[in-house]
């Protein structure tokens, strides 16, 4: 975990960035959309946290890719579409893309972020706020989540990511917390 | 003996990581107003007290749950049902600040634990001895407003334990009587649980200069680069004249990892860290640290190197009110 919180965030390599604005946003869109639902099955109390914000628009915006996402949680049947240009939503968090999958594995602490400005939160601040301790408490991991989609493929796909991470320092995958004493 | 590190958990995953990191106690609250840190997406259904406390007490770690609001007339019923529920759910003690509901416990469940809250402002031992005597309390959390010194001396004049802020949030006002928060948004911490409420929190970024606004008020502006900072209406930067400065107090989080051998030698108890709102990271990372701390003082070896700058409000941190200075 320290590794992650001390070093310096690592930002998207620029040619992959400019490579992304050709991306059929579509079938992404629906990927994404299928992880997320296959996620709200497994960690219900997430939306249940989000309270009076479960039906609130969030906008997820990697500010070193040429996407934003606009997350729904519509009462746990979440729903992701990805844009080109960033569309109304209730409240916008922005931040590098390592910055924003650290938060969701823990890696990071949202307040120190944003004290840092390295985090970005505008619109419905409670919404926000809401979301970010629903995450925190879900204690996700991305790549468990990926892989459990992808059958034959899942143990080859975990040492790509695993190595990923290695080479990028972004923290693709939850880290338990050391079990010092 | 080693001092015990009193941690705080604003979710199951955090008290779950406050466990694993190596804290001796863990605090939080019920989903609802009786806490004073009823945010949004944060604290415990009675389900996930009782787990959450069967996970600690499996691994030797204690659980306080925070009653610490002030009950409103006519819904008193509400904080009297989280006194009982928290005995029902195998809470080690409870921390309470209302003079009624600290008598409602000690008349109705009187083999739990009771604890004084910060938000009661007990800041001298005659007080806190009343408190002892009337209600039975065995811990009192001291307010931010005192110095070493001071606590030296409370300690002389009581046996009840002694617990204080050591890592986290500033909040040097008398604390449980400031309604600061209560001119801008009509919430305050000691009713309703929230101080600067985030729903009455904007920020607006305009060409790299941040704005935070409480309650349609401009509390702080930052130029580009400089920290972000919360609302909080008592750290907010105001400009009177052509003058502009913080009035109250400087927006920086407390540190008192340098004074814990003297703080043990004033005859502190419990080392408390504030941060209930913060993430499981955070709660992780500042528990490692203290526990460490802790660890060294007892075995006489000199402290571990400072730490987390980062993850204080305004990056920057102060020993607050132990080492009062002139500026």
């Amino acid at each position: 975990m320290d590794h992650f919180s001390e070093a310096p965030i690592p930002r998207f390599p620029s040619p992959l960035a400019r490579a992304l604005r050709f991306m059929p946003l579509a079938p992404v869109s629906l990927a994404l959309t299928r992880l997320t639902r296959n996620m709200a099955t497994r960690h219900a109390s997430m939306f249940r946290r989000l309270g009076e914000h479960a039906d609130a628009r969030f906008l997820l915006d990697p500010t070193d890719l040429p996407v934003t996402l606009c997350l729904e949680p519509m009462q746990g049947r979440p729903k992701i579409t990805l844009y080109r240009s960033p569309p109304q939503a209730d409240a916008r968090i922005a931040g590098p893309l390592a910055a924003l999958i650290g938060l969701v594995h823990g890696a990071y602490d949202g307040d120190a972020l944003f004290f840092s400005r390295d985090l970005v939160i505008e619109g419905d601040t409670a919404a926000a706020l809401a979301l970010r301790n629903a995450v925190d408490d879900a204690e996700l991991d991305i790549a468990t989540e990926i892989e459990n989609l992808s059958g034959p493929f899942a143990r080859p796909l975990h040492k790509l990511i695993e190595l990923a991470e290695r080479r990028t320092g972004v923290a693709l995958t939850r880290h338990e917390e050391d079990l010092l004493w | 003996m080693v001092m015990e590190i009193v941690c705080p958990a604003g979710t199951p995953a955090a008290l779950r990581a406050a466990v694993k990191a190596g804290a001796h106690t863990i605090y939080c609250g019920f989903a609802d107003e009786t806490n004073a840190r009823n945010f949004p997406g944060l604290n415990f259904s009675r389900e996930e007290m009782a787990e959450g406390i069967a996970f600690a007490h499996a691994r030797g770690s204690k659980v306080l749950i925070a009653i610490n609001t002030f009950p409103r007339a006519g819904s008193e019923n509400l904080w009297h049902a989280a006194v009982s529920d928290a005995e029902t759910a195998g809470a080690d003690a409870v921390i309470l600040a209302d003079m009624g509901l600290l008598a409602y416990a000690a008349n109705n469940h009187p083999n739990l634990r009771r604890h004084l809250s910060v938000q009661a402002a007990a800041a001298n031992a005659e007080v806190i001895n009343f408190y002892g005597a009337e209600f039975g309390i065995k811990r009192v959390v001291l307010p931010r407003v005192l110095s070493v010194q001071e606590i030296t001396a409370i300690n002389k004049e009581t046996d009840i334990e002694t617990e204080v802020f050591v890592f986290g949030g500033l909040c040097v006002m008398a604390e449980g009587r400031c309604s600061l928060s209560s001119y801008a948004t009509g919430l305050s911490p000691n009713m309703n649980g929230v101080c600067s409420p985030a729903s009455h929190v904007e920020y607006i970024e305009d060409g790299g200069a941040l704005s935070a606004k409480l309650g349609g008020y401009t509390i702080h502006s930052v130029g580009e680069g400089e920290p972000a900072p919360y609302p909080t209406l008592c750290k907010g930067c105001f400009n009177a004249g052509d003058k502009s400065g913080h009035l109250f107090e400087d927006p920086v989080s407390l540190n008192a990892e340098q004074l814990i051998p003297q703080l043990a030698k004033a005859g502190v108890t419990a080392l408390k860290i504030e941060g209930r709102q913060r993430s499981r990271s955070y709660v992780a990372q500042v528990v490692k640290n203290f526990r460490a701390a802790v660890e060294a003082v007892d075995a006489g070896r000199p402290l571990p190197e400072g730490m987390m700058a980062r993850l204080s409000e305004g990056q920057a941190v102060t020993t607050g009110a132990y080492k009062k200075t002139w500026r």
